[in-house]
């Protein structure tokens, strides 16, 4: 008898602590946006480093949590500096042309525990595509971590033309992992 | 037991040494040839091949390394002098550390500069380093330093078993190239 009730106050504990972690600015520091490509079967790490979030979400209200994304392309590191050019080029992101990526959240519904969904509309160059990313949401001290990851495929959005638009060297799927951490809300 | 040196080369030892020099004069070519390339599939894909061919003959040159320990080579003629004898084995241990050296100093540096290996795109190799750019500038410098040490130790070897062969009538050279062994003698 005191098994079901132990439970129902690890929950109500759990549940609080998470409401408690109503999220507040981002902590642009400490929060990162990397990805994982694949180039002749070999994982290799990327980054962007610039990028702004702009957040709100309670957990006791997940639907109407809102995220916007907008990445600074040009700020990305792809492994080398030579690599860098490559994939700032026309070929590539065409910073030029396209110096910004955004992603606008349409929905975002609970999985259960601290695992969320977010399905959003992410535009990179001149596509815009449907994208869902599971995440977490876990707090770390006064401040709370959102940590997700999904895949895209590069061929969705042009990103690779020309000599590199066939998929044996570097792979279409990507793999995109975002950690932010956000502040607690003051007030 | 017979424990008198032996007179020649085990047919595995003769296979051994020329597939590795095979696959060095390769991955030696490649090598200098795929790193001014710009940036394209086919840089990556070359850059993959040298890593992988690298990779097999640093095995094989463990094997190689194996079987030598184990299969002594036959002793060099007496007719040669003392000074040109040891000369000779010295430069063979040399040759024999480049040849564990150079694709060490490959696979630290891709590791260090981010690389992993995956031999033949299956077996991924554990990452000896973790990123460094500094360091895998610097171990670039390295396995380019090692290897036109071995280009030049190499260039000595060759042109010292061609002149035996040919000034001193002695049979080195068809002690690895046993189709010269029949005519040396008859
Ligand atoms: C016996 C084996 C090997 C030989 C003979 C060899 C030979 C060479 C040569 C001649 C170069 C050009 C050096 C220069 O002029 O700067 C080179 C570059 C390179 N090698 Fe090797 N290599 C071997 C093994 C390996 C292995 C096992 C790896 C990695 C797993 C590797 C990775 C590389 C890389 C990444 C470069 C390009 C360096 C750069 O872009 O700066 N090599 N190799």
């Amino acid at each position: 008898m005191t098994r079901p009730i132990l439970a129902v106050l690890a929950g109500c504990l759990l549940t609080a602590s998470v409401s408690a972690a109503e999220v507040g600015a981002i902590l642009a520091d400490k929060s990162k946006l990397t990805f994982v490509s694949k180039q002749m079967g070999v994982p290799v790490d990327g980054e962007f480093r610039k990028f702004t979030v702009n957040m709100n979400f309670d957990p006791a209200k997940p639907d109407a949590g809102r995220a916007q994304i907008d990445i600074d392309m040009a700020s990305v590191d792809a492994g080398a500096a030579e690599t860098n050019e490559e994939v700032t080029s026309k070929n590539w992101f065409n910073v030029k042309q396209f110096p910004k990526a955004t992603f606008v959240s349409s929905s975002v519904k609970a999985l259960g525990g601290n695992r969320f969904e977010v399905a959003g509309k992410l535009t990179i160059r001149d596509k815009t595509r449907d994208v869902v990313a599971p995440f977490t949401m876990t707090p770390q001290g006064p401040n709370t971590l959102f940590e997700g990851v999904f895949t895209l495929r590069r061929g969705d959005f042009g990103i690779g033309q020309g000599v590199w638009a066939d998929f044996d060297t570097v792979a279409n799927e990507v793999q995109i992992r975002f950690r932010l951490l956000t502040a607690a809300k003051k007030g | 037991m017979d424990t008198s040196p032996p007179t020649r080369y085990t047919d595995t030892a003769i296979a051994l040494h020329w597939l590795v020099a095979l696959g060095i004069l390769g991955a030696f070519s490649l090598g200098l040839y795929m790193q001014d390339l710009p940036l394209s599939p086919a840089k990556l894909k070359l850059y993959s091949y040298h890593k992988w061919a690298g990779v097999t003959i640093f095995l094989l040159v463990l094997v190689r390394l194996f079987w030598r320990a184990t299969h002594p080579a036959p002793p060099l003629p007496s007719s040669m002098p003392v000074w040109q004898r040891r000369l000779a084995t010295s430069m063979h241990h040399l040759l024999y550390a480049l040849l564990v050296c150079i694709p060490l100093s490959g696979w630290l540096m891709s590791s260090a500069k981010g690389f992993q290996t995956v031999w033949f795109g299956v077996l991924p190799l554990p990452d000896l380093l973790t990123k460094d750019k500094a360091l895998g500038d610097a171990l670039a410098d390295v396995h380019q330093f090692l290897n036109l040490s071995m280009a030049t130790l190499v260039t000595v070897h060759v042109t010292a078993a061609i002149r035996h062969h040919l000034h001193s009538g002695e049979a080195i050279l068809a002690r690895m190239l046993p189709f010269l062994r029949n005519k040396a003698r008859p």
